[in-house]
C-alpha cells in the first residue's frame, strides 16, 4: 500500500483547498493518506466540514485517510460529530 | 433520520430541520474545545449587548405581542443580562468546576450538547437573552423555537446574541431560529436523535410536550401563586409588594400572585389601602362578570385575550367601569376551584382575595390555590409571625416561597433576596418538573464527578491499663473503691481465687461476690446481677473468670450505666462499626464503675475486647454486642489463675486464640497495629501452645500464652476475626463443640481457603491489593517455617498448624467427633446460613465467603486432613 504523508496547517481558509489537493494525489483505491494533526489544537466549523467533505471524497475513492497525532479534543470533536469512524489513527 | 416519522411535515421542512440539528451539533462540538476563560469573555459581551438592546428588544416585544408593560419589558430585559450575567461570572462551567479535597471529589462539567428550547410570548426576549448566556457559559448550541406570536421579537433578540457570540469567538451554528415554527416542527426536533435536552419555558402544552418527548427535559410552566396576608404583616408594605410584582409587566410573570388570603382583622383595612393606591376593588356583581369574562368556563383556563393586558382595557372590555388609571381589579372570591373561576392562574392584573377567619382556614385555602395549578411554583407570605410563616413554609408545596417580598419579582431572585436569577421556574414533581430550583448554569450541564480512593481513618483502640505477668493482680491496690463487685463462677470461688482477688483490694472496699454458671451469659442472670449491682451501688465491678464471666460483667456495667440500653436494638447486625444503625447509650443516670478484668483461661481475650454474647434463651437467640463502651477500663493478665487449667481447656482456649491472631493478621481490617500483635501471638503461641499443654506447671509457657490470649485480642479487638470464627458459631451451636475445638476443625481448611485466588474479592478500601496469601508467608517466615515461595511458605504454615493440632491433641476431623455423615450433611445447610449471618465475617474476611464455599470447607472439616493441597495465590 502507498502512502502519502500530508502537513497542513487547519484553518478556515485553507483547508478545503488543501485536503482536496491532498486527496487529488491518491489516484488509486487501496492507497492511504495520512494527515498529520501533531500541531492542530482546535478546529473550526470550516475545518470540520473539510474534514466531512475528504473523509466523503475518500471513501468514493476507496483511500484510506489516517490521521496521526491528534489530541483528545479533537477526537472528542470527531467523536461527538460521528466523523470518527471516518478515520484510522496513528500517533 | 430521528425518532418518529412527523405526517404532516414536507421533506423539504424536514431536510431544514436537519439542517439546523447538524449544524446545531457541530456547534456543540466545537464548543467542547474552549475554555473557561474563552466562554467568560463571550458571556460578558453578550451581557453588555443585552444591556444595550434592553429597550429596542423590549420595545419590540411589546409592539408584536401587545402583551404587558414596555418599561418592565425592558427591566426585565436588563434583569435577564445583567443579573444574571453577575451570578454567573464567577462561576465555574468548564473543565473541574468544584474540587473537594477533603473528600476526594472533583466535579467536572461536560456540556449537554444540542438543546432545544421553547421560549414563551409572556417574556419572549428576556428569556432569550437569559438562554444565550446560560449556552455559552455551559458552551451548549441552542435550536430556539419561540412562540410564534412572538417570533420576531424572539429572533432579533437571537440575532443580537448570536452575532456577538460569533464576533467574540464562539462557534458558528451556536444558535439558531427556528423559521415558521409549528407544533410539528416542535415535535419533530423533541424526538430527534441529536437533542440532547428540552427546555420548554411556556405554557401547559409546551411543557406537557417536552416531558412526553421520552428526551430529558426542563419543562417549566404555569403556576398558580396564592399568598397569605396575615394579621401581623406591615399591610402597606404589602400591598404595595403585591401591587408593584401584580402589575409588573401586566402580571405576565408567572410567578405573580393571583389569590390574596387575607385575615379577617385586617381584610377591609386592606381592601381600603389596595383602593388608595389605585387598584379597583369589585362589588360581587362587578366580581361575577370578571370571571365569567377572564375566565373560559369550558377550559377553566384564563382566557389568552386578557394575557398581559391593562386592568383598566380589561374593566372597560367587560363593562366594568374604573377610572383610566386602575392598576388592578381585585375580585373577593368564597372558595377555590372551577366553580370560582377567579381562583385560576390569571397572567394579568386581576386579583382573587379571600377573607379568612383564621390561619388554620387561611393555610387551608392557600393548600388549595396551590393545589389547583400552581404545584411546584411559587407562593408568598406576608407576616411577622415566624411561627406562621413556618407553618406557610410546611404546608404549600412551591419551589419558591417568598416571604415579605413581591412573588414575581422576588421568584426571579437576585432582587429583593438572594436567590439564584432565573427567567426559567423549575416547578418540582407537582408541576411535573425534574427540579424545583430557579433554572441556571448547572441545569445546562452534566457533572461528572471525579471520586478518589478515600482511606477511612483507622484505629487502634484498646483498654488504657495492661497489667500482666505473676502477681500482676496486686495492681488491684491501686484502684481506690467503697464498693467492690466481684462476678465470677462457683469453682472458681471454690479453689480461692476470689479470695486472692478479695487480699489486694484496698480495705475499705466493701467487696460483695456474684457467681454466675460458668456458660455463656444468659440474659435472666444479667438482670439477676443488676438487682445485686443496684443495691449495692458498686464503684468497682471485677470480673474474674473465663470469657462468659466476663462478658457478663460487660453487659452488667452496661446496663447499670446505661439501664435505657435496648439489647435487641444493641445486637442488631452491622457491616462497619462506625456506620452502624443502632449506637449505642451513653451514661443516662450517673452511675459509673470501674470494670476490671482478670481472665482466668488464656484464649478469649475477653478481658480487651469490645465484645459480649447474651443468651437470650426466653426467646431462643444468641445477642452479639459489639461495642468499644463494652471494653473494660482496665486488664489484669496474671498467670496464676492460669496454672490449674485443665489440658483440654488449654488446647481448646489456645488455639482461639491463634485462630483470632491469624484472623485479624489477614483481616482487610488488618493495621501496622494490630499486625505488631497479631505476628507477636502466633509466634507466641507455636513457640508455647504445646508446652503449656504438656506440662501446665510450666509457668514460662503459661505466662506467654496468657500474653498471646491478650495480644491476639488486642488485634481483633480492631481487625475483627473472619470465616473461620463464623464457620465454628455455627458448628458449636449445631454439635455442641466447644470453641477452640470448632476453631481447630477449620482452621488449616480456612488458611489455604483464604491463600487461594479469591473467587469474590471483599470490597477493602483499606488494601491496595490481595494480600492474605502473602501475610500467611509473613507468618511462616515468622515462624521459621521455610519455603522458597508464597505457595510453599503457606503449604508450610497449614502443615505447621496441623502439626500444634496434632500436638493438643485436637480432633482433626468432624468425623472424629462420632458425627455421623448423615447427621453432618443434613445439618450443612442451616450451619451455612447461620454462619453466613454471622458478624465474625463482616466485612474483614479477606474473601468474601460463597456460601458454596462455607458449605465446601465443612466438607473439608468434616474428612480431615488435606487443605494445604489448595495453591495460594501467586506472588
Amino acid at each position: 500500500m502507498a502512502t502519502n504523508v500530508a502537513s497542513i496547517e487547519i484553518d478556515k481558509q485553507r483547508v478545503s483547498e488543501s485536503l482536496r489537493n491532498a486527496l487529488a494525489n491518491m489516484e488509486s483505491a487501496g492507497q492511504e493518506l495520512v494527515l498529520d494533526f501533531s500541531s492542530v489544537n482546535r478546529i473550526d466549523a470550516g475545518a470540520l466540514s473539510a474534514l466531512a467533505e475528504l473523509a466523503g471524497a475518500a471513501e468514493g475513492k476507496g483511500v484510506t485517510v489516517a490521521l496521526s497525532g491528534v489530541g483528545m479534543e479533537l477526537y472528542r470533536v470527531l467523536k461527538l460529530t460521528r466523523l470518527a469512524p471516518r478515520f484510522s489513527y496513528v500517533d | 433520520m430521528a425518532g418518529n416519522q412527523i405526517p404532516t411535515l414536507t421533506e423539504e421542512r424536514i431536510a431544514y430541520l436537519e439542517g439546523l440539528v447538524g449544524r446545531a451539533k457541530a456547534a456543540a462540538a466545537l464548543f467542547t474545545q474552549y475554555s473557561q476563560d474563552e466562554v467568560d469573555r463571550i458571556a460578558k459581551a453578550m451581557a453588555i449587548a443585552g444591556m444595550e438592546q434592553a429597550r429596542q428588544l423590549a420595545t419590540l416585544a411589546f409592539e408584536e405581542t401587545r402583551i404587558g408593560v414596555l418599561e418592565d419589558k425592558a427591566l426585565k430585559n436588563m434583569v435577564a443580562t445583567e443579573f444574571v450575567y453577575n451570578y454567573v461570572k464567577d462561576k465555574r462551567t468548564v473543565g473541574a468546576i468544584r474540587e473537594f479535597p477533603e473528600r476526594g471529589l472533583v466535579e467536572v462539567a461536560e456540556p449537554i450538547g444540542v438543546v432545544f428550547s421553547i421560549t414563551p410570548i409572556t417574556n419572549p426576549t428576556a428569556t432569550v437573552l437569559f438562554k444565550c448566556i446560560m449556552a455559552v457559559k455551559t458552551r451548549n448550541a441552542f435550536i430556539f423555537g419561540p412562540h410564534p406570536m412572538a417570533w420576531r421579537c424572539s429572533r432579533a433578540a437571537i440575532d443580537l446574541m448570536y452575532e456577538t457570540a460569533l464576533k467574540h469567538g464562539a462557534p458558528e451554528g451556536v444558535f439558531t431560529c427556528l423559521e415558521s415554527p409549528t407544533l410539528e416542527d416542535n415535535s419533530y426536533l423533541m424526538r430527534h436523535k441529536d437533542v440532547a435536552l428540552i427546555d420548554a419555558t411556556g405554557g401547559r402544552g409546551a411543557v406537557k410536550a417536552a416531558y412526553s418527548s421520552g428526551k430529558p427535559a426542563l419543562g417549566v410552566g404555569p403556576g398558580n401563586t396564592p399568598v397569605y396576608l396575615e394579621k401581623t404583616a406591615d399591610i402597606d408594605m404589602a400591598v404595595v409588594d403585591i401591587i408593584t410584582s401584580k402589575t409588573f409587566d401586566n402580571g405576565t410573570i408567572c410567578a405573580s400572585e393571583q389569590t390574596v388570603v387575607i385575615d379577617d382583622e385586617i381584610f377591609d383595612r386592606v381592601l381600603k389601602r389596595f383602593a388608595d393606591l389605585g387598584a379597583h376593588v369589585c362589588n360581587r356583581k362587578e366580581g361575577e362578570l370578571l370571571g365569567r369574562a377572564v375566565v373560559d368556563p369550558e377550559t377553566g383556563y384564563a382566557r389568552a385575550m386578557a394575557v398581559g393586558q391593562k386592568a383598566s382595557n380589561i374593566a372597560r372590555m367587560i363593562g366594568i367601569p374604573v377610572q383610566p388609571d386602575t392598576k388592578l381589579l381585585i375580585a373577593e372570591i368564597h372558595g377555590v376551584g372551577r366553580e370560582h373561576p377567579l381562583s385560576v392562574e390569571k397572567l394579568f392584573p386581576v386579583l382573587a382575595v379571600y377573607r379568612a377567619k383564621s390561619v388554620d382556614e387561611a393555610l387551608r385555602v392557600c393548600v388549595d390555590v396551590n393545589h389547583f395549578g400552581g404545584l411546584g411554583h411559587t407562593s408568598v407570605v406576608f407576616s411577622r409571625n415566624e411561627e406562621v410563616i413556618r407553618k406557610f413554609g410546611e404546608a404549600i408545596n412551591t419551589g419558591r416561597i417568598i416571604v415579605n417580598s413581591p412573588g414575581s419579582i422576588g421568584a426571579i431572585g437576585g432582587v429583593y433576596n438572594d436567590m439564584v436569577p432565573t427567567l426559567s421556574f423549575g416547578c418540582g414533581t407537582g408541576g411535573g418538573n425534574s427540579t424545583t430550583d430557579n433554572v441556571n448554569v448547572y441545569h445546562y450541564l452534566n457533572i461528572k464527578r471525579m471520586a478518589r480512593r478515600m482511606q477511612a481513618p483507622m484505629w487502634f483502640r484498646v483498654p488504657n491499663q495492661i497489667y500482666f505477668n505473676r502477681n500482676a493482680v496486686e495492681v488491684l491496690r491501686q484502684f481506690p473503691s467503697r464498693s467492690t463487685l466481684i462476678v465470677t463462677n462457683q469453682v472458681l470461688q471454690q479453689i480461692g481465687y476470689v479470695e486472692t482477688v478479695r487480699r489486694q483490694l484496698p480495705p475499705e472496699a466493701v467487696v460483695h461476690v456474684l457467681t454466675i454458671p460458668d456458660a455463656e451469659p444468659e440474659l435472666a442472670v444479667v438482670m439477676r446481677g443488676l438487682d445485686t449491682l443496684n443495691v449495692c451501688r458498686a464503684d468497682q465491678i471485677i470480673a474474674l473468670g473465663g470469657g462468659s464471666v466476663i462478658d457478663a460483667a460487660k453487659i452488667l456495667k452496661l446496663k447499670y450505666e446505661s439501664p435505657q440500653a435496648d439489647f435487641d436494638e444493641l445486637g442488631a447486625p452491622f457491616l462497619d462499626i462506625r456506620k452502624r444503625i443502632a449506637q449505642y447509650p451513653p451514661p443516662g443516670n450517673g452511675n459509673h464503675t470501674r470494670l476490671i478484668a482478670i481472665p482466668t483461661t488464656s484464649g478469649t481475650g475477653s478481658e480487651v475486647t469490645p465484645f459480649a454474647v447474651l443468651l437470650d434463651k426466653e426467646r431462643g437467640r444468641k445477642v452479639t454486642l459489639a461495642d468499644y463502651s463494652l471494653s473494660p477500663d482496665v486488664a489484669i493478665v496474671d498467670p496464676q489463675f492460669v496454672m490449674s487449667m485443665p489440658k483440654g481447656l488449654t488446647a481448646d482456649t489456645g488455639i482461639d486464640a491463634l485462630t483470632h491472631a491469624l484472623e485479624a493478621g489477614v483481616s482487610v481490617y488488618s493495621s501496622a497495629y494490630t499486625d505488631a500483635n497479631a505476628m507477636q501471638a502466633i509466634r507466641l503461641v507455636f513457640r508455647y501452645l504445646a508446652i503449656a499443654y504438656e506440662n501446665g506447671r510450666d509457668e514460662e509457657a503459661r505466662t506467654m500464652m496468657h500474653n498471646a490470649s491478650c495480644l491476639a485480642a488486642l488485634a481483633f479487638s480492631n481487625a475483627s476475626v473472619g470465616v473461620n470464627h463464623a464457620l465454628a458459631h455455627a458448628l458449636g451451636a449445631r454439635f455442641g463443640v466447644a470453641h477452640g475445638r470448632a476453631n481447630a476443625l477449620l482452621l488449616p481448611h480456612v488458611i489455604a481457603y483464604n491463600a487461594s485466588v479469591p473467587s469474590k474479592f471483599m470490597p477493602s478500601p483499606h488494601q491496595r491489593a490481595y494480600t492474605a496469601h502473602k501475610k500467611y508467608a509473613v507468618v511462616a517466615d515468622l515462624l521459621g517455617l521455610g519455603g522458597d515461595t508464597v505457595e510453599q511458605k503457606v503449604n508450610n504454615l497449614v502443615t505447621a498448624t496441623e502439626q500444634l493440632l496434632d500436638r493438643v491433641e485436637m480432633p482433626r476431623s468432624i468425623a472424629a467427633l462420632g458425627i455421623s455423615k448423615e447427621d453432618f450433611e443434613r445439618a450443612v445447610p442451616d450451619m451455612v446460613k447461620v454462619a453466613f449471618d454471622d458478624p465474625s465475617w463482616r466485612p474483614t474476611n479477606p474473601r468474601l465467603p460463597l456460601m458454596s464455599e462455607m458449605t465446601d470447607l465443612y466438607r473439608r472439616a468434616y474428612a480431615g486432613r488435606g487443605a494445604a493441597q489448595t495453591a495460594a495465590a501467586s506472588d
